[in-house]
């Protein structure tokens, strides 16, 4: 499945999209994200799965667009 | 409508279907403060004047100085040094001097923000920092005011309406449901360490103008419950469905009085024990020698250092552990005064025999 970064985790990734497989659910893929980027765990960030906020453990099929969204300060 | 002048300003609006005399009577009736007076804050100032927003406040304690004027669009040079809130005002009566201005010409805090905000019906964050941010978001979720929220990192904006029911629940979405906690100090970019487009916040801050319009006036689907984010660079924007959490609320405090008692400053993990100094200190340290002075910008940044003789070990090599100190007291410097914290911070926890200071607002304040 496609994760998108925005803001700064676009930078402790690497990348602005990303392809991860074999997710089964949302806790999950934060794990192995954060294994990934080890910098990601240290940062606040929410997570949508399509275009959906989402808090609690979510399971996924593989075909949903996941968006990872920091905050920004700047005014 | 009170003049042939009013009738004249606001036609072109009042024409519009759904709009009418009725939608300008509402925006004339509003009342409406806008805390910050920066990027986001001139662009909404300016078009809530222009639409003819009865009462506009204006909270800012800034001056304006000339690496501002490449996004504040109401200032000019010579603004420079003078007050943002008294300067924005000066503006927008000469561009509207049918409304009322309340010029707030001082930083919003936990003493002042309530008897700040209940005079307005509608707020709006254009502020810069995160203690600010939580501060007026808890202060609005108190006061139950509607916040129009808008913030921006280098070439990527975000907006939202804020405590207005939204959904078939009816639940009132705050910034705290997005990000229950403010950040620490160093973990996220502000402007000055990691810029801004300047046509950027002209972007957001229309949006914004746009939602606190529609809010006054009932027009149209405002934000409430979505996050609309936007991007320069590729031109996609998206909007993000929101949710309640069921922890958000509990993180506001529980009354106004308990609002006061909070240091929403330590919170985002501001004012650290004594790691940073100001530029006095730096100088008379820096005079009185055994000291190391390590720039932690990377490498191609301007302008240079030439004043003293120092390193340059930019952040990323720093935190490798690449570097070897060899005196005893190290401090850093950067753009702004927030990488070099983290500096000061990393080096406490690794090096127990040093000493690690921040030189305080960094290159900007010598």
């Amino acid at each position: 499945m496609e994760i998108i970064l925005f803001g700064q985790l676009a930078d402790i990734a690497g990348a602005s999209a990303i392809r991860v497989e074999g997710m089964q659910d949302t806790n999950m893929l934060k794990a192995k994200l954060e294994a990934m980027f080890p910098g990601l765990e240290k940062v606040k960030y929410m997570l949508a799965v399509n275009k959906k906020m989402v808090q609690e453990n979510l399971p996924l099929s593989g075909s949903e667009a996941i968006a990872l969204m920091p905050p920004f300060s700047g005014g | 409508m009170q003049t042939p002048d009013t009738y004249k300003r606001y036609q072109r609006q009042t024409i519009l279907p759904g709009f009418g005399d009725a939608g300008q009577y509402k925006l004339l009736s509003g009342r409406v403060l806008v805390i910050g007076a920066g990027g986001l804050g001139c662009p909404v100032l300016q078009y809530l004047a222009a639409a003819g927003v009865g009462v506009i406040g204006i909270a800012d304690h800034d001056t304006v100085s000339l690496s501002n004027l490449h996004r504040q669009v109401l200032y000019t040079m010579e603004d420079i040094g003078k007050p943002k809130a008294e300067m924005a005002a000066e503006k927008l009566r000469a561009l509207n001097p049918e409304l009322i201005y309340r010029v707030f010409n001082e930083a919003v805090t936990t003493n002042n923000i309530i008897h700040i905000i209940k005079e307005f019906d509608v707020v709006v964050d254009g502020t810069d920092n995160f203690a600010t941010r939580y501060l007026v978001n808890d202060a609005c979720v108190l006061m139950d005011k509607p916040l129009v929220f808008g913030a921006i990192s280098r070439f990527e904006g975000q907006v939202s309406v804020f405590n207005v029911p939204s959904g078939l629940d009816g639940a009132c979405i705050h910034y705290r449901d997005l990000f229950p906690n403010p950040p620490k100090e160093g973990e996220v970019l502000n402007c000055a360490d990691s810029g801004v487009l300047g046509v950027l916040p002209g972007i957001i801050g229309s949006f914004m103008a746009n939602e606190v319009i529609k809010l006054l006036t009932g027009l149209g689907k405002g934000l409430s419950g979505t996050l609309l984010t936007f991007n320069a660079l590729t031109n996609e924007s998206m909007k993000w469905q929101l949710q309640k959490r069921l922890d958000s609320d509990g993180l506001v405090p529980s009354s106004v009085a308990a609002l006061q008692q909070r240091d929403y400053s330590w919170e985002c993990g501001m004012p650290s024990d004594g790691i940073e100094i100001d530029v006095a200190t730096f100088e008379v340290m820096l005079k009185e020698g055994n000291v190391a002075l390590i720039d932690v910008r990377e490498l191609d940044e301007t302008p240079e250092l030439k004043r003293w003789v120092h390193q340059k070990i930019p952040l990323g090599t720093l935190m490798k552990g690449e570097g070897t100190f060899y005196a005893k007291q190290i401090v850093f410097i950067c753009q702004s005064g927030k990488r070099s914290l983290t500096a000061a911070n990393w080096g406490k926890e690794k090096y127990a025999d040093k000493k690690f200071y921040s030189l305080s607002g960094g290159l900007v304040a010598l």
